[in-house]
């Protein structure tokens, strides 16, 4: 193979975030301005997974320097290039500019939303091209795999990463070594490893960046996995909606083939292995392990009472292995340099890293992962950049479906499997959406059981009911027609969905109701008895907007903002709202400096 | 469920079924493959017609009870004729909080039909989804392969007359 010697590196992000925003035609238009130039021999162009903070796509970071470029266009291409590159000086207005402060930032490690991070898992994401095996080598992939064949027995690998205190990533926290400790002690002549990538929590994306971003780390993860419990053939169970992960995964699966480290004797050991991948076909409920496997074998993805456990009895009947994606990505690492460096970070029960997926209403939105035991007042604000638009905290939501949503009395709470437990949410697959004073929590208590309820399978009579039952109460609630009595029958109906239901879907579907009637009674309370929606989030029930006449200064902002000209009033006067023209989109309100609007 | 597009002689329908042919050799009474097979006939014929979901349950020595018991599970799949362009409005948790339904709204206004309805012309389908993990982008939308991020309403009239032409 040809090798040059280039003198530069530009890395251009080519996950689905960046995509959106048109990076691939930044991208077209810098290899142009490169051709231009005749720089094509000097410098290479390498495009990359996701680098997490997908607020801020297009992304380039340039290298030797490491300086961050971000919101790049076709058109400032020619500057880029005649600027950076041949001149050597930064383009400060591409610069990624810190929101507090205002003041630009080149280079990418001293950004606020990476300082706090600690890469570990994603740290190739980014930094290489996910679509060549020899970049993942050169990183150090497939030692892992290459020292546990050669020096490790299956029970050691099995100690190791139950040492190492690792726990299944993509919901409930089970310790992912118990499990294969589990698979690796059933009799049979045949074995199976599942990766759940059916990442469907809305709200959370860190899968689809690690399949897109390192794709050889998963299937290094599961070839330990397999050799721990004595599998030879895998299943990657991919969701269709996430197109780009599933071609990244297969090439670099043909990739691993052509390298001899899937297949036959791997290392020259009498380890045998190879992978396939499944498309889901849009079930949320597939997520659910049993679930899963009766999708891969061509059923409907229905749930199946355990025990039997997958341990002894999953695909096709055969002891399978089945654990997240960022579960797998975990476990080269664990291997390659040990348990005692793993479980150096985190906090008692919860060791190494966590993915989250920070959205909402943040300023940075994107991917973190962070060290176990981090608050949610470091991710959210010195991470996440606080909320946008000035607004105020409210919740965050985090787990997902099956999480709940924190009030900010618990923003110092040290995140971790067993804290969230704690406070009635959980961790979930890390989805953490940040929610301001213009979101209703009883909206929100709806919008997830509306989800839950179209996406019960219908197989177990509590889940397909009672979330029924609840989203019935709930609508009604929205609308304006809560009585007395609701929020009662609520709790009742909870805490039998969650105690009878067959499978983690239904057990866990009331927990966004459940927390927040915890900590926003008084939203359903106000909602119900006082007929309002306190953040004017429920167009039902929204009768307009008036103006206290006191607070006007008559400033104009509000009239200027109205769609539908219903504000009337002279300069330095008062302004009135016309109820039968105002149609509460609430414009007016967050124009509004001196707080002189409220819902009629 | 859809009908036939080709008449009802012998040899149009052999014609009309043929690319399916293609795609079941080597899937002949493999049951646990019947999902990809039905992800590959709806690619080839844009829904899952009555004549095909037959022809797939006989290769795969199925019920025709079975796969349509598959088929309505998961909703990746339709019995019905799809749009030319797939118009998907994300109202997953962080585009639900900023706006999506407002975004979905406005594209019902501008196609004229419902959610999960396809326009008279056959040009767009209209569907909402859970979650298309470009949540950093909040509101989204995906229109065939293409992910539009970042939305208001106003934005989108603009970008349907992309896809008119």
């Amino acid at each position: 193979m040809e090798q040059s010697i280039y003198r530069s590196h530009i890395l251009v992000c080519g996950g689905t975030g960046c995509v959106s925003s048109g990076c691939k035609q930044a991208q077209d238009a810098l290899k142009d301005e490169l051709a231009k130039h005749d720089l094509t021999s000097e410098i290479k162009i390498v495009e990359t997974g996701c680098h997490g903070f997908c607020e801020k796509g297009p992304i380039m970071i340039m290298y030797p320097e490491g300086v961050f470029y971000c919101e790049l266009t076709p058109e400032d291409m020619p500057e880029l290039v005649e600027e950076h590159i041949l001149k050597g000086r930064t383009v400060e207005r591409l610069l990624y500019t810190e929101p507090n402060s205002k003041k630009s930032i080149p280079s990418y490690e001293e950004i606020d939303f990476y300082k706090k991070q600690q890469r570990l898992v994603l740290g190739n994401c980014g930094h290489m091209d996910p679509e060549s095996i020899e970049e993942y080598i050169a990183t150090g992939g497939y030692e892992a795999i290459g020292k546990a064949l050669t020096e490790m027995t299956p029970e050691g690998v099995i100690e190791e990463v139950k040492d190492a205190g690792l726990r299944g990533r993509g919901g409930g926290g089970f310790p992912t070594g118990l499990k294969w400790q589990f698979a690796a002690g059933a009799k049979s002549d045949k074995k199976y490893v599942i990766c759940n990538a059916d990442e469907g929590d809305p709200g959370a994306f860190m899968d689809r960046s690690l399949l897109e971003g390192d794709p050889h780390r998963i299937i290094e993860g599961m070839m330990i996995g397999a050799y721990a419990t004595g599998a030879d053939e895998g299943y990657v169970y991919v969701r269709a909606e996430y197109p780009l992960a599933i071609e990244r995964l297969q090439k670099a699966l043909d990739d691993a083939r052509e390298y001899g480290l899937l297949g036959e004797n791997i290392f020259g050991t009498d380890f045998n292995f190879d992978l396939h991948i499944k498309a889901g076909a849009g079930a949320f409920v597939c997520g659910e392990e049993t679930a899963l496997m009766n999708s891969i074998e061509g059923k409907r993805g229905m749930p199946r009472p355990r025990p039997p456990f997958p341990a002894e009895q999953g695909l096709w009947g055969k002891p399978s292995n089945i654990n997240n994606v960022e579960s797998y990505a975990n476990v080269p690492n664990i291997i390659r340099d040990g348990a005692e460096a793993y479980k150096a970070i985190g906090t008692e029960g919860s060791k190494g890293t966590k993915v989250f997926a920070l959205t909402g209403k943040i300023n940075n939105t994107g991917l973190a992962e962070v060290p176990m035991g981090i608050t949610m007042k470091e991710i959210i604000y010195d991470i996440g950049g606080g909320i946008s638009d000035g607004n105020k905290f409210k919740a965050v939501q985090i787990g997902g479906p099956s999480g709940g949503c924190l009030p900010e009395e618990l923003l110092d709470l040290p995140v971790d499997y067993d804290s969230l437990i704690e406070v009635g949410a959980m961790m979930g697959s890390g989805g953490l959406v940040v929610m301001d004073d213009s979101t209703c929590m009883v909206d929100v208590a709806r919008f997830f059981l509306n989800f839950t309820q179209s996406e019960s399978c219908g197989k177990c009579t509590p889940c397909r009911e009672g979330t029924k039952r609840m989203l019935e109460i709930l609508n009604r609630i929205t609308s304006g027609e809560g009585k007395d009595g609701d929020i009662e029958m609520l709790e009742r109906l909870a805490e039998n969905i969650k105690s009878t239901s067959l499978c983690g879907l239904g057990q866990t579907a009331p927990n966004p109701v459940l927390s927040t009637l915890k900590y926003f009674r008084h939203e359903y309370e106000a909602h119900i008895y006082d007929e309002i929606c306190p953040a004017g989030a429920c167009e039902d029930m929204l009768k307009g907007y008036v103006i206290d006449e006191d607070a006007c200064i008559g400033c104009t902002a509000c009239a200027r903002v109205c769609p539908v000209d219903a504000i009337e009033g002279n300069v330095k006067e008062a302004h009135v709202i016309d109820l039968d023209k105002c149609i509460s989109c609430g414009a007016c309100v967050s124009k509004c400096k001196f707080d002189a609007i409220s819902q009629a | 469920m859809g009908q036939c597009q080709c008449g009802n002689s012998a040899e149009s329908k052999e014609k009309y079924l043929a690319p399916l042919k293609t795609i079941l050799e080597g899937y002949e009474g493999k049951q646990k493959d019947l999902i990809p097979v039905l992800q590959k006939a709806q690619d080839e014929y844009g829904y899952l017609p009555e004549e095909v979901i037959k022809e797939i349950a006989n290769a795969l020595n199925l019920s025709l009870s079975q796969v349509y018991g598959v088929v309505t599970f998961y909703s990746q799949f339709h019995l019905e004729p799809r749009g030319e362009n797939i118009i998907r409005v994300c109202l997953g948790t962080a585009c639900h909080v900023r706006g999506g339904g407002q975004v979905l709204n406005k594209i019902k206004e501008e196609l004229g039909v419902d959610d999960g309805e396809t326009t008279e012309d056959l040009k767009f389908t209209l569907e909402s989804v859970a979650c298309i993990g470009a949540c950093g982008l909040a509101p989204v939308i995906m229109i065939n392969d293409d992910t539009h991020g970042r939305l208001t309403p106003d934005k989108i009239p603009a970008i349907l007359d992309k896809y008119k032409a």
